[in-house]
Formats: C-alpha cells, sequence, structure tokens
C-alpha cells in the first residue's frame, strides 16, 4: 500500500543532479534509512538524473519528471525524461560500456544502480524517451 | 578542491571538497589538467578526506587523468577514501590501476 506521494519536474541542468537527489534523500527519510541506505539512494538518483541530462537530452534543456512513493518498507522511484531514448538497453547497462568516452565517462551508472538498488527496470522507445523505475526495501518485513 | 604541488619532490596532491558529481566534475576536470600539464608531477595523490558524496562521475575523472598521468610517467595514488567512496572506486576497479592508502592526516 502506497503511504506517500512526490512528483517533482526539473530542468536537465547539471547543478540539478544535487537537488534531486537530496530532495529523494529526504523524501525517504520518512522510513528511517540507515546513513548507507540513504547514500545508495542518493547515488542511484544521481546516476539516473545524469543519464537524462548528459544521454537523453545531451546536454540541451529537456524536463526530468521524478516520482516517488513510499510503502511501509519500501521506495519507488521513477525517473522519467522525453530525450532520445536508448537504442540498445542491454548494451547500454553493460558494466564499463558508454556511448561517451571521450566524456570522462565510466560506463557505471546503471551497474551502479542496479546494485545499489533493489529492482531497476529500464522502458525506452527512441526518440520517445525514457523511464527508469527503481526500488529499494528500507525495513524488513516484520 | 585545492591542488598543491611540491617542488622539490614533484608531488601533486588534490584534496578534492564536497560532492563529486558530473556538475562538480566539469569544473574540476578542467582544472586539474591545468594543473598536471603545467606541474608535470611524477606522483599525483587524490585526498578523498572531504568528499561527502560521489557518483561515478568520480571514477570518470579519475580514469581521465590517470591517462595523462600515464602519458607523463606519474604515478597516482588515493588516499583517505571513506566506506562510500571506496565501494564505488573498488565496482570500477581503480585499485588495479591506483595505489590506496589509509588515514593520512
Amino acid at each position: 500500500m502506497i503511504i506517500n506521494e512526490m512528483k517533482l519536474e526539473i530542468k536537465s541542468k547539471s547543478n540539478n543532479e544535487a537537488f534531486a537527489r537530496v530532495v529523494v534523500a529526504a523524501f525517504a527519510s520518512q522510513l528511517d534509512p540507515t546513513i548507507e541506505q540513504i547514500a545508495d539512494i542518493k547515488t542511484a538518483v544521481s546516476e539516473a538524473i545524469t543519464n537524462c541530462i548528459i544521454h537523453a537530452y545531451d546536454m540541451k534543456e529537456g524536463n526530468i519528471e521524478l516520482k516517488c512513493q513510499l510503502t511501509e518498507d519500501s521506495i519507488y522511484i521513477d525517473i522519467i525524461d522525453y530525450g532520445k531514448g536508448i537504442e540498445n538497453i542491454e548494451m547500454a547497462k553493460q558494466t564499463l560500456y558508454t556511448s561517451k568516452p571521450d566524456a570522462d565517462r565510466s560506463g557505471m551508472g546503471f551497474t551502479i544502480m542496479e546494485s545499489f538498488m533493489d529492482k531497476l527496470t529500464v522502458e525506452s522507445i527512441v526518440g520517445m524517451g525514457t523511464k527508469i523505475h527503481m526500488e529499494k526495501v528500507i525495513k524488513e518485513a516484520k | 578542491m585545492i591542488c598543491e604541488f611540491q617542488k622539490d619532490t614533484k608531488e601533486m596532491y588534490v584534496k578534492f571538497e564536497g560532492e563529486i558529481d558530473h556538475h562538480t566534475c566539469q569544473i574540476m576536470k578542467n582544472e586539474l589538467d591545468y594543473e598536471i600539464h603545467r606541474n608535470t608531477p611524477n606522483k599525483l595523490v587524490f585526498d578523498f578526506k572531504n568528499v561527502k558524496f560521489m557518483d561515478s562521475s568520480g571514477i570518470g575523472l579519475l580514469i581521465g587523468r590517470y591517462k595523462s598521468l600515464l602519458r607523463i610517467g606519474a604515478d597516482a595514488e588515493i588516499i583517505n577514501a571513506n566506506k562510500e567512496v571506496k565501494r564505488i572506486l573498488d565496482m570500477a576497479g581503480i585499485f588495479k590501476i591506483m595505489l590506496i592508502k589509509e588515514e593520512i592526516a
């Protein structure tokens, strides 16, 4: 059951990376997470938002939607862009793969999202945009 | 970020401050490249003591600088990385190319 919900829309500007991860961390704090869980969530959100800015919108202006839901024990995070989309999701998710090797990108974004969160799904349509869905259990079931 | 260069030993110290993400990396990258080019150190020490947050942009920053250090034959070292930072660096295998040292004041 969803006990709380929030929605945020931001411009694809790189100084919003810090803003977005702090917002999600603050929202997640209602479930009383550990410092490590907060660090995991902040890092995963930072990776997803950075992808929107660098890849989806190619450093040009666009909008990013951020939706978060809390259940009794978990946080669900959706990060949606209306940018160029991902042609090959499996390839994009591969560790160390980057479509921008010249731009000092490590190709670790999806790997970090996958290992720091409990669930990651990626939906994308080329030319339409991408939706990242992530879930993390914060409290173990009683 | 603070860059210090010791002329006698040719060691360069880079003290990162605050948060390392794609946004802050863009600024640090230019300054680091300038300092490396200007000083041609034989060793560069990256100090993570005052880093509050780092995502994969930090890995890109280090690997990119490592390439220019290789060209001038300089070593790279990492000091004072906390648990969170270490976990991310470790995932990317940074410790295979850079020496990590603990707790240096």
